[in-house]
C-alpha cells in the first residue's frame, strides 16, 4: 500500500543550506540593510530617554489636542502618566522607538510599493502573494533567519517588525490608487497631465485618507510585534512580559501588556484622528 | 474653413486590433467579428471635418461608438488606424512631449460626470489646466476667476464642489475647460447628466459664451433636441459608423436611412422647420403704384379670384403691406377715389423672416385671419404661411414623412 512514509522533497535541508550561504557570502549586504535601520532606531531612542519626560507628556498631550480635541489630549497624558507610575517609562520610551523606527520604514518602503502596485496590475498581482505570505507566515519562523543574519537586539526586532508590518500600508496605498475615480485620472489627461502629475496632483492627495488608514493600520502592526521581537532580545514593553511569561511573574506580565495596550490607544485614537482630520479638510 | 479632419478612423478594442481592422476592409461586420475573433469594433471608417468655429454636434444612441470617437480627437484613446488632423496635423504622429503640449494649449475637454477634483477648491478646480502647464499661482487664479465668471460662479470661487448641485458643477467643468482658453473644445454628453431645465440653461450659455469667443467646439450628446438647439452641423453615429453629417435641416429633409428617419421620429419639428422650408407662393401678389396696383383694381382682383387677401410688394419684389378686401372697400369709401394702396394696409400684418422656426411664428399663424407672409434676409416676399398649411406641416411630421412631399 502507497503510503507517504518517507520523505521525498528534503526542502527544509534546502533552506537551511541557502540560509547558510546566504549568512556566510552576504553578510555585507544585510549589514548594509541593518545599518539606516540601526542608525534610526538609536538616534530616536537615545533623543527620547535623554529628554525629560514631563516634555513628552506635553508634547503628545499638545498632537493629541491639536489633531483631536481635549478629550484625547487628557487621555494621553492620563495614560502616559500612568505607565512612568508604573515604572515602565524607559521600556515605553524605547517601544515608541521601535515603533517609530519601523513606521519609517515601512512607509518609506510601503507607500512607493503601494503606489506601483496601484498603477499596475502586474505589479499588484506579484506582490499580492508576497503580502500574504508575510503576514501570514508565523514570526517565529522568520526569527531564526533574522537572528543569524543581524543577530539579536533592538534592530534585529525592528527588523522582523518591519517584515510583520509592512503589508497593510502597500496594500491600503495600493487601494487608495486604485479607488480613485477614472474619470478623474482621465480629465487631469485631458488637461495635459504628464504621468507623474496624475499621480501628485490627483492620485496622492485623493488616497491620502486611505494612506494614513494604512499608516495606521501599520502602527497597530508593529505594536503587535512588541512581544515577539523581545524574543529575540529587543528591549521595551516586550520585555517584561517575555520575562513574566518565562518566570511565570503573572504580574509583571499584565502590567507590562496593559503599558501596551495604553500605549497602542493613544498612538491609534492619534493616528486615526490625523485620517479623518485629512478627510474631513477635502469634504469641507 | 476646416479646423479638424477626421479621415477613416478606427477603434477595435482588443488583443490584436489590426485583424480587426482587415475584417473590416474585407466587408465583415462588427457582429461577425466578435463572433470570430472577440474583438470589439467602437468606430469604423469615420471620416468627417468640423469647420473653425463651429458647433458639430456628434449624436448616436449608447453603444455607437461617440464617446469614444470624441475622446480620439485627443488621444485619451488610441486610435487603431486613420487620421485626426488639427489645422493640418497628424496628432496620431505626435510624440508624447508634442501631445501633452497639444492638450494643455489647444484642447479641453467637459466630462458628462463633472471630473472635478473633489479635494480641489471651485477656484483650483478652474485653474487645473493652467497649474499643469505651469502658470505662475496669481497668473492662473486670475485667468480662473476670469472664467468662473464667464459661466456666471462669481463668489464661488472658495466652495468644494460637493458643495455644488450638478449644473454649478457643470458650470465649474465648464469653466475649467475655457481657463485654458482652448481653440477647440470637446464636450462629452456634458449636459447629459442634468435635469431639463439646468440643461436648456446650460446649452443657451454655451451659445452666449461660443457668440463672444468663437470656438471649435465638439458636442456629443444622445439628445436629439439638444443635437438640434445647439449644433451648426450633426453627425449621426450608429454601430461605429458615421451614417449622415450635415446641418439639422439638411439631415431632417434627407434622412441617409431608416436609422436616421426614426431617430427624427417624435422630435417637435416646430423647433427645427423654419418659416422658409414650408412657405408657399400661392396668394396674389399687387405690385405697387402701378395700374393694377389702385386699391379699385385690387379689389377686383381679388373678387375675381375669390380671395380675400392681397400681399403688396414693390417693383423690386420688397414686401410692403397686406390688404384685405374689407380694407380696400372701407379705404376707397374713405379716400373718395384718391386713395392709394398703403392707407389699406392691415395695420397688424407683419412678414417674418424665412429662417424663424415654426414655433417663433405659431402665434401669428394662430392669432391672425390672413396668411403669414415671408421674406429673405432681403425683405424680399417669397411667400405665406397659412393655417392650413402649418397643421398640414404638423400632422406630415408626426407621420415621420415631413419632407417627403415638397409640391401640394
Amino acid at each position: 500500500m502507497f503510503s507517504f512514509d518517507e520523505r521525498v522533497i528534503p526542502l527544509d535541508v534546502w533552506i537551511t543550506t541557502f540560509v547558510d550561504w546566504l549568512v556566510e557570502g552576504y553578510r555585507w549586504f544585510f549589514q548594509m540593510i541593518k545599518w539606516p535601520v540601526d542608525f534610526t532606531l538609536s538616534g530616536v531612542s537615545d533623543g527620547l530617554l535623554a529628554t525629560s519626560p514631563v516634555l513628552i507628556i506635553i508634547v503628545f498631550g499638545i498632537i493629541a489636542w491639536r489633531v483631536s480635541g481635549f478629550k484625547l489630549a487628557g487621555f494621553t497624558i492620563a495614560s502616559l502618566v500612568l505607565i512612568g507610575l508604573l515604572g515602565f517609562w524607559q521600556e515605553t520610551m524605547i517601544t515608541l522607538a521601535m515603533v517609530f523606527s519601523s513606521v519609517v520604514f515601512c512607509t518609506v518602503v510601503g507607500v512607493p510599493f503601494g503606489i506601483w502596485a496601484g498603477r499596475s496590475d502586474r505589479v499588484n498581482n506579484i506582490l499580492r502573494p508576497v503580502l500574504d505570505a508575510m503576514q501570514t507566515t508565523p514570526a517565529f519562523v522568520y526569527l531564526v533567519p533574522i537572528v543569524m543574519l543581524f543577530s539579536i537586539g533592538n534592530t534585529a526586532g525592528v527588523l522582523a517588525t518591519i517584515i510583520f508590518s509592512l503589508p497593510p500600508i502597500v496594500r491600503l496605498t495600493s487601494l487608495g490608487i486604485r479607488q480613485v475615480h477614472p474619470e478623474l485620472v482621465e480629465a487631469a489627461l485631458a488637461f495635459g497631465a504628464t504621468s507623474s502629475q496624475v499621480l501628485l496632483k490627483v492620485q496622492i492627495p485623493l488616497a491620502l485618507p486611505t494612506i494614513m488608514a494604512g499608516l495606521n493600520q501599520t502602527i497597530m502592526m508593529s505594536l503587535s510585534m512588541v512581544v515577539i521581537a523581545a524574543m529575540i532580545g529587543a528591549g521595551g514593553l516586550g520585555a517584561p512580559v517575555v520575562l513574566g511569561l518565562n518566570t511565570l511573574d503573572i504580574g509583571l506580565a499584565t502590567v507590562g501588556g496593559l503599558a501596551i495596550v495604553l500605549l497602542a490607544i493613544v498612538l491609534d485614537r492619534i493616528t486615526q484622528s490625523l485620517a479623518t482630520k485629512n478627510r474631513g479638510k477635502k469634504n469641507k | 474653413m476646416e479646423k479638424i479632419v477626421i479621415k477613416n478612423l478606427y477603434k477595435v478594442f482588443g488583443s490584436e486590433p489590426q485583424k480587426g481592422v482587415k475584417l473590416l476592409e474585407k466587408g465583415k461586420n462588427k457582429e461577425e467579428i466578435y463572433e470570430e475573433t472577440g474583438l470589439t469594433v467602437a468606430v469604423q471608417g469615420a471620416s468627417f471635418e468640423v469647420n473653425k468655429g463651429e458647433i458639430f454636434v456628434v449624436m448616436g444612441l449608447s453603444g455607437s461608438g461617440k464617446s469614444t470617437l470624441v475622446r480620439m480627437l485627443n488621444r485619451l484613446i488610441e486610435p487603431t488606424s486613420g487620421e485626426v488632423l488639427v489645422d493640418g496635423v497628424d496628432i496620431l504622429k505626435m510624440s508624447k512631449a508634442e501631445l501633452v503640449k497639444f492638450r494643455r494649449s489647444t484642447t479641453s475637454m467637459v466630462f458628462q460626470s463633472f471630473a472635478l477634483m473633489p479635494h480641489q477648491t471651485v477656484l483650483e478646480n478652474a485653474a487645473f489646466g493652467l497649474e499643469l502647464d505651469g502658470m505662475d499661482k496669481k497668473v492662473r487664479e486670475e485667468r480662473a476667476m476670469d472664467a468662473l465668471k464667464q459661466v456666471g460662479l462669481e463668489g464661488w470661487e472658495k466652495a468644494y464642489p460637493d458643495e455644488l448641485s450638478g449644473g454649478m458643477q457643470q458650470r465649474v467643468g465648464l469653466a475649467r475647460g475655457l481657463a485654458v482658453d482652448p481653440e477647440i473644445l470637446l464636450m462629452d454628453e456634458a449636459f447629459s447628466a442634468l435635469d431639463p431645465l439646468i440643461k436648456t440653461e446650460m446649452q443657451d450659455e454655451l451659445l452666449k459664451l461660443q457668440d463672444r469667443h468663437e470656438r471649435t467646439i465638439i458636442f456629443i450628446s444622445h439628445d436629439l433636441d439638444e443635437a438640434l438647439r445647439i449644433g451648426d452641423r450633426i453627425a449621426i453615429m450608429e454601430g461605429g459608423r458615421v451614417i449622415q453629417v450635415g446641418t439639422p435641416e439638411d439631415i431632417l429633409q434627407n434622412p441617409a436611412d431608416d436609422y436616421v428617419r426614426a431617430f427624427f421620429r417624435g422630435v417637435d419639428p416646430t423647433g427645427v422647420i423654419s418659416a422658409g422650408d414650408i412657405v408657399r407662393d400661392t396668394q396674389p401678389t399687387v405690385v405697387w403704384h402701378t395700374k393694377a396696383g389702385s386699391p379699385r383694381a385690387t379689389l377686383e382682383m381679388l373678387s375675381m379670384k375669390d380671395r380675400e387677401f392681397a400681399y403688396v410688394l414693390d417693383s423690386e419684389h420688397i414686401f410692403l403691406g397686406v390688404v384685405s378686401s374689407d380694407s380696400l372697400r372701407e379705404a376707397i369709401d374713405q379716400g373718395n377715389g384718391t386713395s392709394k394702396l398703403e392707407h389699406a394696409f392691415i395695420e397688424q400684418a407683419k412678414s417674418v423672416q424665412e429662417t424663424e422656426s415654426l414655433q417663433d411664428i405659431l402665434h401669428l399663424v394662430s392669432s391672425h385671419a390672413w396668411p403669414i407672409p415671408v421674406v429673405n434676409s432681403d425683405n424680399k416676399y417669397r411667400g405665406v404661411v397659412s393655417k392650413n398649411l402649418f397643421l398640414r406641416t404638423l400632422n406630415r411630421a408626426e407621420k415621420g414623412t415631413f419632407f417627403e412631399e415638397t409640391t401640394p
